[in-house]
């Protein structure tokens, strides 16, 4: 094997292995560096064994064995932690015969706790939001500092740097290694989902560029959210989001055209929607239904995109069911984005006069006093009313707003198409 | 990435059905597929003696009943799993609970960007797809 190759292959096994390994010795030496210096030690070990002695039957286990030995070894030329020694010790004693199933299973159960309390740690809120992903994306998802670098364009020294201090802010605020429990595990879990539907939009708004390492970053969200759902899964929010991510990534091929320009969804070729992600939001929203409970902002989100994921033609889509899911999103979490939202379902449920209704109602939003979407949809309203005039002042008003040369264009062809003004 | 793992059946090709143990073992696998968050899709296929074969020639078909005795090129099951790269997919590949000469082949999916777009192959590519989204994969 070439020495790439060889490389690969490492980058490859720490990968996947990497974050239960971190997650196990974190609970154990208290320290997240410490954990990862370990972990690299156990996986440098293995890939000189391994490829002579064979991969052991639990790879896992014996990574996480080899790395406890290593930490013991590590304590016992430091006297001042001996306690720790202690608690090691006897960890490691207890799991002599890795080869039986029961103990397998115990560390499996174990670590699956070790990694949630590990993502609770990197999505804390004492952190700033850059530093919470940078944590997330290389503890949980194993991403490489360099491969986050890049995938935000942004040098890999000020990556390293935001993993170094963030991993000093928790040692020193001495943040508990746990998962919160109550009420806090709400706002918490919360708090660990924006961090990952964060991660999502910012690669799922990257339509372009030569490095395919942003648009990756909704994959590798899309990962940590079925990872989270895997390690909570009685938690109906977090299958919201997995079920939000799946049906957007479906549409990643279809929005936008060759030259760049992004397609509409009711434009949408859906043939080349990907169907095999479709099908699987649809049941992740399903699993969320099934917990039961008062719906939150990701499971409203992910059933109104399932309404459109189930539509094969744009035609069939339920708009009905639309409009209602944004009135219940609207009273959860009310703002002018949403209404306007609301508005453009109203009318395709029930006519333009309806949506026209709730769009009136936004005019005077100091919110949307620049945003060139509010004309335009009044402007469609307008025209379907056979209100012409006051249609074509709407487009005028929204093609002088929008940034978008090309949408520019559009509007004032539509403004055009209204007939003369008053 | 999408890649295919196929299980081939080998030189004794399978004539019974995976017993509890296998089960259990490949049931831990694919469980760590599942919590990895990189499983998309897998499936296992019964005996060959229950398939059928279809050779295309220029005017017929021909039709034949399993079993099917090039056992070196059966497949007996596969899964789709999503992963950075071909070394992530060996890595996993690697975790196979197989021990008893058993072969897998790996194969890269295209994906739907990969085939023509146009009015003369998009409503069946629609159309297959409508059929593959009715199908629900095992386990889920």
């Amino acid at each position: 094997m070439s020495e790439a190759a060889t490389n690969r292959a490492i980058e490859a096994v720490w990968r996947i292995e990497s974050p239960r390994l971190i997650a196990g010795l974190t609970r154990i030496v208290r320290d997240i560096s410490m954990a990862e210096e370990l972990a690299m030690d156990a996986l440098v070990v293995a890939m000189k064994q391994w490829p002579e002695a064979g991969v052991p039957t639990n790879p896992g286990a014996w990574l996480m064995t080899t790395a406890k030995r290593r930490a013991i070894d590590h304590f016992r030329r430091n006297r001042m932690a001996a306690r720790k020694l202690e608690e090691l010790g006897a960890d490691v004693q207890n799991q002599q015969d890795f080869g039986g199933d029961d103990p397998d299973a115990r560390l499996d159960d174990d670590i699956g706790d070790d990694l949630l309390r590990l993502v609770f740690t990197s999505c804390h809120p004492i952190l700033s939001m850059e530093a919470r992903v940078a944590l997330t994306l290389k503890l949980i998802g194993g991403l490489t500092t360099d491969e986050i670098a890049r995938a935000y364009l942004v040098p890999e020294p000020t990556v390293a740097q935001r993993i170094v201090r963030a991993k000093k802010t928790i040692a020193e605020a001495r943040i508990p290694y746990e998962v919160p429990r109550g009420a806090e595990l709400q706002e918490r879990l919360g708090a660990v989902l924006g961090v990952i539907y964060l991660i999502f939009n910012e690669g799922y708004s990257a339509t372009s560029g030569s490095d395919w390492m942003r648009p990756q970053l909704c994959t590798d969200a899309l990962r940590l959210g079925r990872v989270v759902a895997e390690l909570a899964p009685k938690e109906p929010e977090v299958h919201g989001l997995v079920a939000l991510m799946e049906i957007q990534a479906s549409r990643q091929r279809a929005r936008t055209a060759p030259d760049g320009a992004p397609i509409l969804l009711l434009d949408q070729d859906r043939a080349k929607w990907d169907w095999l992600l479709v099908g699987r939001g649809l049941r992740a929203l399903d699993r969320a239904e099934a917990l039961g409970g008062r719906r939150g902002s990701y499971r409203l989100q992910a059933a109104i995109a399932a309404c459109h994921g189930r539509a094969r033609k744009a035609a069939d889509t339920d708009w009905m069911g639309i409009a209602h899911l944004y009135d219940e999103l609207a009273a959860l979490t009310p703002s002018p984005i949403v209404e306007l939202n609301r508005s453009v379902a109203y009318a395709m449920a029930y006519g333009p006069e309806a949506g026209l209704a709730i769009a009136d109602d936004l005019v005077h939003e100091p919110a949307l006093q620049n945003y060139h979407l509010l004309p335009s949809v009044r402007g469609d309203f307008l025209f379907k009313l056979g209100r012409r005039a006051e249609a074509r002042a709407e487009f005028e008003r929204a093609a002088a707003l929008t940034r978008n040369e090309r949408e520019r264009t559009f509007l004032l062809d539509r403004a055009a198409a209204s007939g003369p003004s008053n | 990435m999408r890649f295919m793992i196929m299980v081939k059946e080998g030189e004794t090709p399978r004539d019974r059905p995976p017993n509890s143990e296998e089960i259990a073992r490949m049931g831990v696998y694919n469980e760590e597929l599942i919590k990895a968050g990189v499983l998309l899709a897998g499936e296992g296929l019964l005996p060959s003696k229950l398939g059928t074969k279809v050779k295309f020639g220029k005017k017929d078909r021909k039709v034949t009943d399993g079993p099917f005795s090039e056992t070196k090129e059966l497949i007996g099951g596969f899964w789709i799993i999503e992963v950075k790269d071909k070394a992530e997919c060996l890595a996993w590949v690697s975790k196979i609970p197989f021990e008893n000469g058993e072969e897998v082949e790996i194969r890269q999916v295209a994906e739907a960007s990969d085939f023509v777009h146009d009015e003369v192959s998009t409503p069946w590519l629609e159309k297959e797809q409508e059929f593959r989204d009715k199908q629900k994969p095992l386990g889920t």
